[in-house]
């Protein structure tokens, strides 16, 4: 019999600590919908996402009722689109995005991803065509996220598609200035990204994948910071130990909602993504985590060392909770999405180049980051080489999802709204990467012994 | 179908028995109840049998908070596996 403590604690970290699901999605795989008919191969693929995640919402919204934890999203990843577009003859592909977002919206749910190609090693005709229609796509519709992934350890760093990408940002921003360049909060690129990640807006259904899954992206920030307010003073090796437990609580209670979703959505169960993911509430800060372990303002020195603590064990925890882990699974640390992250970074505390630091020990990357508007496309792209090499060298996924907001300065503030929160703008190096950028080409695949 | 059914709140009489009267209108069963006065506030923690229930859980739990916003509580309802997944290995 559960006791009445255990009962309440479960109450207080959902009621107090903002513990919930952050997304249940749902992988489609569209490999079926390619046609050389492009019109054909757009309806196949609105009429195989309706039908696939058709009771998709619906269920979250029954499961969410019934266990009485808050389910945030409920989302779709897809196919990479390049690699079902590529099937039909024509030069537009922003009529896929389209499909996609009438979906999308058909289902109910908050996103969907997969407009994506990867590109790590060269760019097929395909690529090169989903590429330069991103800033048209993302501007056109409301929920489809993009993703492109220019680099693997196995492969190195396409160097070629990380210079188009600094200016297909660039674009995006420009299209979308209207709404504070939002295109880009929806637009990430990876190197190492991974096939069964359920978060936006780097979600897709790899090629390795099954015809269609569930998989499920727990939270709880603020879970964990309230745990370790209970150990304060104490040695780290207390705090790695409080947040395993933790992790392992959130992690369980992932795994519960993922394995339910599944059996009544007649969907094999993927993984469980056990990421600490941010919102800009107040106590659901990763930053606030990292200072409740004596740092005065997250980004000062120590705080990558206690992000590597953290991350390691939030995966440690986790790890044993679920039947099958996957994903990201880490700490993530976007800016926008993160109070205390907001205020570090408004402080002068968080700047890019620590973010970057930190991203050597956590999950993904120098997300969510608002860059002056006039950051010139060949620095943005210097940024993904950087982020990119740093995910090729140690063997991890890294992401840039960067908003270059038109318009905007150091000391301004980008505002996105609900989840995706609001940014001030980061200042940048200010001297050029530029020919650097130019030479294009590929960085070859890192060696894997005489490691230093 | 078993269920935790918690009630948080200002302590005033009568509460034990507007919960139970509710649930047994919607043909909820108790099978154990604990209750104590925890920082202050009122603190009961039900265990149910919610499987003969004469409503739906969603019904059943909308029925419960309404009866809980007219006398300043919180009163929910959760099947208890959430709780075994978080508690019990």
């Amino acid at each position: 019999m559960l006791n009445q403590k255990e009962i309440l604690s479960t109450i207080a970290m959902i009621d107090q600590q903002h513990l919930d699901i952050r997304t249940i999605t749902m992988g489609i795989s569209l490999l079926s919908c390619c046609d050389p008919d492009a019109k054909k191969a757009c309806d196949k693929i609105y009429e195989k996402i309706t039908r696939y995640a058709e009771k998709l919402v619906k269920t979250g919204e029954d499961i969410q009722h019934e266990f009485g934890i808050p389910i945030v999203n409920k989302r779709i990843s897809v196919t990479p689109m390049a690699l079902v577009a590529g099937a039909s003859e024509t030069e537009d592909y922003v009529p896929f995005a389209m499909a996609l977002d009438r979906a999308a919206k058909t289902c109910g749910v908050n996103f969907i991803g997969g407009y994506s190609a990867l590109v790590q090693k060269g760019m097929t005709l395909a690529d090169e065509k989903l590429i330069r229609s991103i800033p048209e796509a993302l501007d056109r519709t409301e929920l489809v996220c993009s993703s492109i992934n220019v680099g693997s350890t196995r492969a190195g760093i396409n160097m070629d598609a990380v210079k188009l990408m600094g200016r297909v940002i660039k674009d995006t921003a420009a299209r979308t200035a209207d709404r504070d360049g939002l295109g880009c909060a929806k637009l990430v690129v990876f190197c190492n990204a991974v096939e069964d990640n359920p978060f936006m807006a780097g979600a897709f259904h790899g090629v390795g994948e099954a015809e269609r899954v569930i998989n499920v992206g727990v939270s709880g920030p603020g879970v964990v910071y309230h745990a370790l307010q209970s150990v304060k003073g104490q040695p780290l090796d207390v705090v790695a130990e409080t947040v395993k437990k933790t992790a392992f609580q959130v992690t369980r209670m992932g795994q519960l909602v993922a394995k339910e979703a599944s059996s009544r959505l007649d969907t094999p169960f993927g993984i469980v993504d056990l990421s600490l993911a941010p919102t800009p509430a107040i106590g659901d800060s990763v930053a606030r985590i990292l200072e409740e372990m004596g740092l005065e303002v997250c980004g000062t020195h120590g705080t990558t060392a206690a992000l590597a603590l953290l991350n390691d064990a939030v995966k440690k925890g986790g790890v044993m909770a679920s039947s099958s882990v996957g994903g990201l699974s880490g700490a993530f640390i976007p800016v926008s999405e993160d109070e205390g992250m907001i205020a570090a970074a408004k402080a002068g505390t968080l700047c890019v180049d620590k973010l970057e630091a930190m991203t050597c020990v956590c999950s993904v990357g120098l997300d969510m980051i608002a860059v002056p508007g006039d950051t010139p496309a060949e620095t943005i792209s210097a940024i993904i080489a950087d982020e990119a090499a740093i995910g090729m060298v140690n063997n991890k996924t890294t992401a840039v999802r960067l908003l270059p907001t038109p318009g905007k300065n150091v000391g301004d503030t980008v505002e996105m709204g609900g989840l995706l929160g609001s940014a001030p703008v980061m200042p940048v190096h200010k001297e050029s990467s530029a020919d650097f950028i130019q030479r294009g080409g590929r960085i070859p695949a890192p060696l894997h012994s005489l490691r230093n | 179908m078993n269920a935790i059914v918690t009630v948080i709140g200002k302590d005033k009489v009568g509460i034990i028995a507007a919960v139970c009267i509710k649930l047994a209108e919607m043909n909820v069963n108790v099978l154990d109840i604990s209750q104590t006065i925890l920082d202050g506030k009122f603190t009961m923690v039900m265990a149910v049998d919610a499987a003969n229930a004469n409503v739906g859980f969603e019904e059943l739990a909308a029925q419960l908070r309404e009866l809980g916003e007219g006398m300043e509580l919180s009163i929910r309802i959760q099947r208890e596996e959430i709780f075994d997944a978080m508690h019990r290995i």
